[in-house]
């Protein structure tokens, strides 16, 4: 068992750093908490019948009126905080991964394309990437935002708040993929082994998905954990910001901004304890992320 | 002056330490210069730099004595060992690109290491930095110094470089491969420039290097390496010439010889991973049979190649840059073509333009009788595709490490509908594997698990599981060590013997191209200098650049060995 | 290097048309700006007329090169929810933003660049560990998390420094400053602060990967060799090579500054055009938010052109052909 860490670099890093592996855990328990809040969660926070403001308020049960009942307490409208933050996650999950692997298919594609055929495309889809970066991530969020609720009915925007905003994540992340694997593309076609399939007469589609991809995945992995982190702070940002999710289907950052009302009035848990999941769950994901980085650039040890 | 005694060093890693050096015992007197030589992996860099305390962490010196004079280079702090450098050892390294910063003018890099040194004014350390500059053989120093490093050709920063280490009198000088990234006339230059600072000013010079022609023009005493330990030393005619360990002796066996064509190298004992069986016959009999069809030739007229120039002004639309110009030659059916030219002369842009990569602006080229298209013209189902294949010169690079040999290998088959089924397809592979001389568990490894000699020899095989009729070698040795380039060379000539394939073989070494080739072209800033077949070519040149590269290129005088 | 020049104002002059293409599309578009205006009461033949008059009728090229005209002249429009110049509600609050932006960005490079290069020529030690881990967790809290602590401590539980607005402001030549009142500096520290944490964190994080890149090169590795005292290796070469590609990097961040300011003047209720923007975006008011499309990007596109005249400057390779 030990031969076999050792064999294999990437693990055997990861044994070796605390940090790394408890950021592993804590991010598998969210995760894990978030998809399965169907199933473990006390109370569906979205089933207006299931709570009541009767019970609204209370602080988590190690404080003076906290109940077993609700163990981390209740926010004003007497949602129970465990099941909301679950569910919570669970959105912003959802929202984050689903964003992040749009980036990802629409930024590799075009950035494999512009490497490997270069000329005009490459030209073209750099002014492109240029014009996505002169707006910044939120700019483009609040735009795409702010653009669907000038272009749908009233109706179809509750339905389609989820995808409005996974669409705007997506849009201000691509970039980064497509620069990367643009870059990486660059370096891949000088390498002989490209040439060679090249010159056998090898079709272009195959080339670069065949032969280079996977020798360019080593940084993109990295920008694929640091987009999701940034996904998720994304749509946190938006949800505080009000653009984001709805106080009846909140996300994480939604509960946020709700919790602010309460900062000075002493309820304190609606507040920090989202905030906290949260901030853990984003910090685990860097340090997953960084520790990626470190392993594909042993350079930076 | 210098004496190292009992050296090793050591390198932690997660699977014990790694001895790169062990047991290493060497001397360097005033003015002498010591060649230290070795294949890859034989630690001769790793000596250097734990000389002068500039080993790569997590390396360390385990063991071992390092005297300079009367100093115990062991014994110093970090700080007296940092005093020390420049001051009395310094070390030059193999690509002067990279060792100038790019952001200083020359005159202040120079500048800076003499007042480092001493406590003299700065118009005295600039006067001293131009004396130092002519000395090199950089006419109107004073001026030039004032450029930055890339405004330089590569010799005038080679010899910048020697400049800066020179600049604050050192006693040795450690010069790791200091002239492997430059032009035979400019190597020529430099190695002389290194003998002239030793006879005049006494400095010891380390060199390092696996070139050993360099070793036999320039170097007094010789010390063999292989694996990080000592197998031989001593005088250089000695040891090239009377080596006495059965390593040297395959070693100097092993360098190709500029004067003659030999039929074949003399094959070493212990050789890596090299198989010997008659598993191959089933390849051979395939690439035999099929469709029998003679040896094919090619023929080149008139070809020019021109790339844009990178634009520099708003006005003016740049001027094209000629690669190729009025190339013109025919190989021969079954005949080894050498093309020789040093780095610019259009060798690997003559290669992309038989393969297709790149097209010819003017000119026509034959395959066989047959018109060849050329860049975008070919199409990737045309024939040639099939019919030329490539051998490339980074087996680092060729392969591609993610892939599997045996996808690396089977893909010419399926590619081009040669062999149905994929299971035939893997014995067929299995069967070119031992036909190149390798056991037949590759298949299922990856590129990564093999050394450089044994990835060009998986580069062959996929080259001829293409049942090609011309086999383009671009540079096939030039990162190899001389035990394996040797091996190589033996199994291109039995395999072309054996099959009539067309080769054409590209490199920069002439030596190597001597022992291959039928017919030979030689290449300059992309036209053709001269042409004819090779024994004559090499024995009686016409032409002013042939013979001067022949005459430049260093090379163990045939009265040395035996 | 004239060319060099020449072609990035070209691409920059591109960019900016297609953001404007953009915000005009934003225009045309998205909701109907004769409703918008007028209302319910208005007739239909009147909104017809109005139409005419503003030229809604006409080709969609000649529209697009009335917007550009107008824009170039300063002419932005009016905005559907206040009906006055969109012109005068953004120059407004341009003083705000970009105060806040240029304090944030300097405290993210005086204390980004010393961590990085510290970190990155200790890379073992105990401060640089601490200071990596730090940085960690500042990239991943929210930047309006990193506020609404900033509120809870600072304003709150101290009640060292007022927790919205911008305080005391001084008018120099039209321009609303913070600066050169004790009063505006309480008020900017922590919408500063909390704005630059993230570009801080950013910018160590750069330095010190670029820095680690070149101190493994081969002219440091010489330099060393020849004996060149380490301060100056550390830094007249090391840094010095180092600051090439940071400074292209520091140009992307202010654009990321700007963007980031909207939800710092959220937090901090900031009279900046970030705030601006975020109620033009809950009332749809089309007209602010197309024209703070087009000076974002205008910042963005000048600050890069700077930038890349700078890595010009600096880096001979550009200015001076080579010989070879």
């Amino acid at each position: 068992m030990l031969d076999f860490i050792k064999r294999h670099e990437g693990l055997w890093l990861f044994s070796r750093s605390p940090a790394v592996i408890i950021a592993a855990i804590v991010a598998v328990i969210i995760i894990l908490g978030a998809v399965l809040a169907p199933w473990i969660a006390p109370v569906n926070p979205y089933d207006l019948a299931s709570f009541s403001l009767m019970d609204g308020l209370l602080p988590p049960m190690w404080e003076e009126f906290g109940t077993e009942k609700f163990p981390l307490g209740t926010d004003d409208q007497g949602r129970d905080m465990i099941s909301s933050i679950l569910y919570g996650a669970r959105l912003s999950l959802i929202i984050g991964i689903a964003a992040m692997a749009i980036a990802t298919v629409l930024g590799v594609g075009l950035g494999l394309a512009a490497g490997y055929y270069g000329g005009r495309f490459d030209a073209v889809a750099m002014r492109i990437a240029d014009i996505q970066l002169a707006l910044p991530a939120i700019l483009t969020a609040l735009l795409i935002d702010g653009i669907a609720r000038g272009i749908l009915p009233p109706d179809m925007q509750q339905n389609l708040r989820v995808t409005v905003l996974t669409i705007a994540i997506a849009l201000s992340l691509w970039v980064n993929f497509a620069r990367t694997a643009r870059a990486s593309t660059f370096v891949q076609m000088n390498k002989e082994y490209v040439q060679a399939a090249v010159m056998q007469g090898q079709h272009p589609l195959r080339v670069m998905f065949v032969h280079i991809l996977p020798n360019i995945l080593g940084p993109l992995l990295v920008i694929m954990t640091v987009d999701l982190a940034s996904a998720i702070l994304l749509e946190a940002t938006l949800s505080f910001l009000g653009i984001g999710l709805p106080a009846d289907s909140p996300s994480l950052g939604t509960l946020i901004r709700i919790g602010m009302q309460f900062l000075l009035s002493g309820e304190w848990w609606i507040l920090w304890i989202p905030t906290l999941f949260l901030v853990a769950l984003v910090v685990s994901i860097n340090i997953l992320g960084d520790f990626l980085r470190d392993v594909f650039n042993p350079r930076l040890r | 002056m210098l004496r190292v005694e009992n050296l090793t060093v050591k390198f932690p890693s997660r699977f014990g330490d790694v001895t790169a050096v062990e047991d290493m015992a060497m001397t360097i007197a005033p003015g002498e210069i010591h060649g230290l030589v070795g294949e890859s992996g034989a630690g001769k860099s790793t000596v250097g730099a734990a000389i002068i305390g500039l080993l790569q962490s997590p390396g360390f010196v385990a063991e071992g004595s390092l005297q300079l004079g009367e100093t115990n280079l062991r014994g110093l702090d970090q700080f007296e060992a940092h005093k020390l450098r420049g001051k009395r050892i310094s070390m030059i390294f193999q690509d002067p690109q990279t060792s100038l910063n790019p952001l200083m003018k020359i005159e202040d890099q120079l500048v800076e290491t003499i007042l480092a040194h001493e406590d003299i004014s700065v118009k005295e350390a600039q006067g001293r930095a131009v004396d130092l500059l002519e000395e090199m053989g950089i006419e109107n120093a004073a001026a030039r110094m004032q450029s930055y490093p890339h405004q330089f050709s590569g010799g005038m920063r080679q010899r910048a470089v020697i400049a800066l280490a020179l600049c604050t009198n050192p006693e040795l000088i450690i010069a790791d491969e200091p002239t492997t990234a430059l032009d035979v006339a400019v190597q020529s230059q430099v190695l002389d420039l290194i003998r002239h600072l030793a006879d005049v000013r006494k400095v010891g010079f380390m060199l390092i290097t696996h070139d050993i022609g360099v070793i036999a023009q320039i170097a007094d005493t010789v010390t063999v390496m292989r694996r990080g330990k000592l197998i031989e030393n001593g005088p250089t005619a000695q040891v090239l010439g009377q080596p006495k360990h059965p390593y040297t002796q395959q070693l100097m066996g092993a360098v190709p010889p500029l004067d003659r064509k030999i039929a074949r190298f003399p094959v070493p004992e212990d050789v890596d991973g090299l198989e010997t069986s008659s598993k191959g016959d089933g390849a051979e009999a395939w690439l035999l049979g099929g469709e029998r069809q003679d040896s094919v030739g090619l023929t080149l007229d008139d070809i020019t190649v021109q790339f844009a120039g990178s634009r520099t002004s708003i006005w003016s639309k740049p001027d094209p840059f000629t690669a190729l110009e009025n190339i013109s030659f025919d190989v021969r059916p079954g005949s080894v073509m050498g093309i020789v030219g040093e780095s610019g002369s259009g060798k690997s842009t003559l290669a992309k333009t038989l393969t297709g990569l790149v097209k010819p602006v003017s000119g026509a080229m034959t395959l066989g009788g047959t018109n060849l298209p050329g860049g975008k013209a070919r199409s990737r189902h045309h024939p040639s595709r099939q019919l030329i294949q490539m051998v490339f010169q980074d087996p680092f690079s060729s392969l591609n490490s993610r892939h599997r040999i045996g996808a690396i290998l089977a893909e010419p088959l399926w590619l081009y509908g040669l062999v149905e089924g994929e299971s035939s397809r893997r014995d067929l592979c299995l069967q070119m594997l031992s036909l190149v001389g390798m056991a037949p568990e590759a298949i299922d490894k990856y590129p990564h698990q093999f050394s450089g000699g044994q990835r060009q020899r998986i580069a062959v095989a996929r080259a001829l599981l293409a049942r090609p009729k011309i086999l383009i070698c671009d540079e096939p040795t030039s990162a190899l060590d001389v035990s394996i380039q040797a091996e190589l060379l033996n199994l291109l000539k039995d395999l072309q013997s054996a099959f009539g394939l067309t080769i054409i073989f590209i490199s920069h070494n002439l030596a190597v191209v001597r022992q291959m080739a039928d017919d030979i072209v030689v290449l300059r800033n992309g036209s053709i200098q001269e042409q004819g077949p090779s024994e004559r070519v090499f024995d009686t040149p016409t032409a002013d650049y042939t013979k001067k590269l022949l005459s430049l290129t260093p090379v163990m005088p045939r009265v040395w060995s035996s | 290097m004239v060319y060099f020049i020449a072609k990035r104002l070209i691409q920059s002059v591109f960019v900016m048309l297609a953001v404007a293409f953009l915000a005009f599309s934003l225009f045309r578009f998205v909701g109907d700006p004769i409703t918008q205006m007028t209302g319910v009461e208005t007739s239909v033949a009147d909104q017809e007329r109005l139409r005419e008059d503003l030229g809604l009728n006409d080709p969609f090229a000649l529209q697009f090169m009335r917007f550009t005209g107008d824009m170039l002249q300063g002419d932005f429009g009016f905005s559907y929810r206040t009906r006055q110049p969109v012109a005068e509600m953004i120059t407004k609050r341009i003083p705000a933003t970009l105060e806040l932006g240029i304090v944030a960005l300097l405290i993210s490079l005086l204390v980004g660049i010393p961590a990085g290069v510290y970190t990155a020529l200790r890379p073992r030690g105990i401060v640089s560990q601490a200071i990596l881990m730090a940085t960690l967790v500042g990239v991943s809290i929210p930047t309006f998390v990193i506020g609404i602590m900033l509120i809870f401590f600072f304003g709150v539980q101290l009640s060292w420094l007022p927790t919205f607005g911008r305080g005391g402001t001084v008018s120099v030549g039209g321009w609303e400053t913070s600066f050169l009142t004790i009063d505006g500096w309480r008020a900017l520290i922590l919408p500063a602060v909390t704005l630059g944490v993230y570009q801080l964190t950013l910018t160590m994080r750069l330095v010190r990967a670029e820095m680690m890149e070149v101190m493994r090169s081969d002219y440091i590795r010489f330099a060393t060799a020849r004996g060149v005292p380490m301060s100056r290796l550390y830094f007249k070469h090391a840094l010095a090579n180092t600051m090439v590609p940071v400074i292209t990097i520091i140009g992307l961040q202010f654009g990321g500054v700007i963007a980031f300011s909207i939800v710092t003047e959220s937090v901090f209720q900031w009279p900046g055009m970030g705030l601006l923007f975020l109620e033009s975006i809950r009332f749809v008011d089309i007209p602010v938010m197309g024209v703070y499309l087009v000076v974002i990007a205008l910042f963005f596109v000048l600050v890069n052109l700077i930038v890349d005249l700078l890595y010009v400057a600096i880096d001979p390779r550009l200015r001076i052909k080579d010989v070879s």
